[in-house]
């Protein structure tokens, strides 16, 4: 259960409906439209938005823009409402991790139950929308995103296991199969690897972070690697992941999916990665791992895996763009 | 016994009527944008059924 206190709840039920000159300290005043905006984590929605045209680009077949484009949109706001969800879920943690303690609902300017109904809102209207738009075959899988996320990892592995960015992580990589099951209404091996490839770049995406936030994470009482197993370990489950998924992420190109544009600039891409991972791996650090350099190159890794995945699903656009 | 919170000074009120009206405008544009594409979908789809009869 949520650790703090429900107090925020008594939201700002009539709040707006009070006369301005009335005073009120009620969170749902408080907030301005960026506030609700944020609650969707748009940076996250960018790259879910990004990797989910991927699957729709390259699907076999045709779909009109407008049905595309609200296809697009589905996928944004279903995982803007799972975001927002998260948002009131983790509403205890957030509030004692520095790198979270500003968002709307610690910082009392949304009520965690106005956004508990924003997100569920927009997560039931994206699947409705979705189903509508293209494919009930689609909703279903933008269905099974939300609930992954939400239930899967929000509410049950974050807490619970240093496994959790790892099985949580395919929460992540559903998009590129709700663009590809919108064109066709099915699935095949394409939009499967590409799953496989936000799957497999998630371990060190996140890890790379929490080697120098685990601070907080540790503050707040969820079990990230760093924080379970100690920074040696986790240096050292970085640099195994990216030895994984950098073949993984030739595949396309290796079983004809993909051009000579894609493969390159993917091996090109994984190269400079695995040399991100070597250098967090070898960074100056003591006998448990701690790095002895403020963790500089798991800054740059975490950086360089942002870059990463835009890159290689933009190798996929070009190369999609040029055969 | 009912607890009001304490009237605000000038400055707040405008402030959170500041807050209110944005809020109300991102509210506007999302609802016509909203619309809009509903529009286009119905137009699509109608276009398609459409076609496809023909």
């Amino acid at each position: 259960m949520q650790a703090h206190s429900d107090a925020m709840a008594i939201s700002d039920v009539g709040g707006d409906s009070l006369s301005p000159l009335v005073g009120s300290s009620t969170t749902g005043s408080n907030s301005t439209a960026r506030d609700w905006l944020m609650m969707l984590k748009p940076r996250v929605v960018l790259l879910v938005v990004f990797t989910g045209l991927a699957g729709l680009l390259v699907a076999p077949g045709h779909i009109n823009p407008v049905l595309g484009f609200a296809a697009m949109l589905c996928i944004a706001l279903g995982a803007g409402a799972s975001g927002a969800i998260n948002m009131w879920f983790d509403r205890d943690i957030d509030a004692v991790m520095k790198r979270t303690a500003k968002r709307p609902i610690p910082a009392g300017r949304i009520a965690p139950d106005d956004a508990l109904g924003y997100g569920v809102f927009l997560a039931v209207a994206s699947v409705i929308m979705m189903g509508l738009a293209t494919n009930w075959f689609a909703a279903m899988l933008l269905t099974g995103s939300i609930f992954y996320y939400v239930v899967i990892y929000t509410m049950w592995l974050k807490r619970r296991t240093p496994q959790n960015i790892v099985i949580g992580g395919a929460a992540g990589a559903f998009p590129p199969l709700i663009g590809w099951a919108a064109v066709t209404g099915s699935l095949s091996v394409m939009p499967l690897i590409l799953f496989g490839m936000i799957f497999m770049w998630t371990p060190p995406h996140f890890w790379s972070l929490s080697l120098w936030a685990h601070e907080d994470y540790k503050r707040a009482g969820v079990p990230m690697l760093p924080v379970v197993a100690g920074a040696k370990e986790t240096r050292r489950q970085i640099m195994l992941y990216t030895i994984a998924m950098v073949p993984f992420t030739l595949l396309p190109w290796y079983l004809g999916y993909s051009g000579p544009v894609y493969g390159v600039s993917a091996l090109l891409l994984g190269l400079w990665f695995l040399f991100d991972a070597w250098r967090v791996y070898t960074d100056k650090q003591d006998a448990t791992g701690v790095s002895l350099t403020g963790d500089k190159p798991a800054k740059t890794c975490f950086k360089y895996s942002i870059l990463y995945l835009f890159a290689l699903f933009g190798a996929v656009y070009v190369d999609w763009a040029v055969r | 016994m009912t607890d009001f919170p304490p009237p605000l000074s000038r400055e707040e009120s405008l402030a959170l009527g500041k807050r209110r009206r944005g809020r109300n405008i991102a509210m506007l544009i999302a609802l016509l944008a909203v619309s809009a594409l509903f529009y286009a979908i119905s137009m699509v789809k109608m276009h398609a059924q459409i076609g496809g009869a023909g």
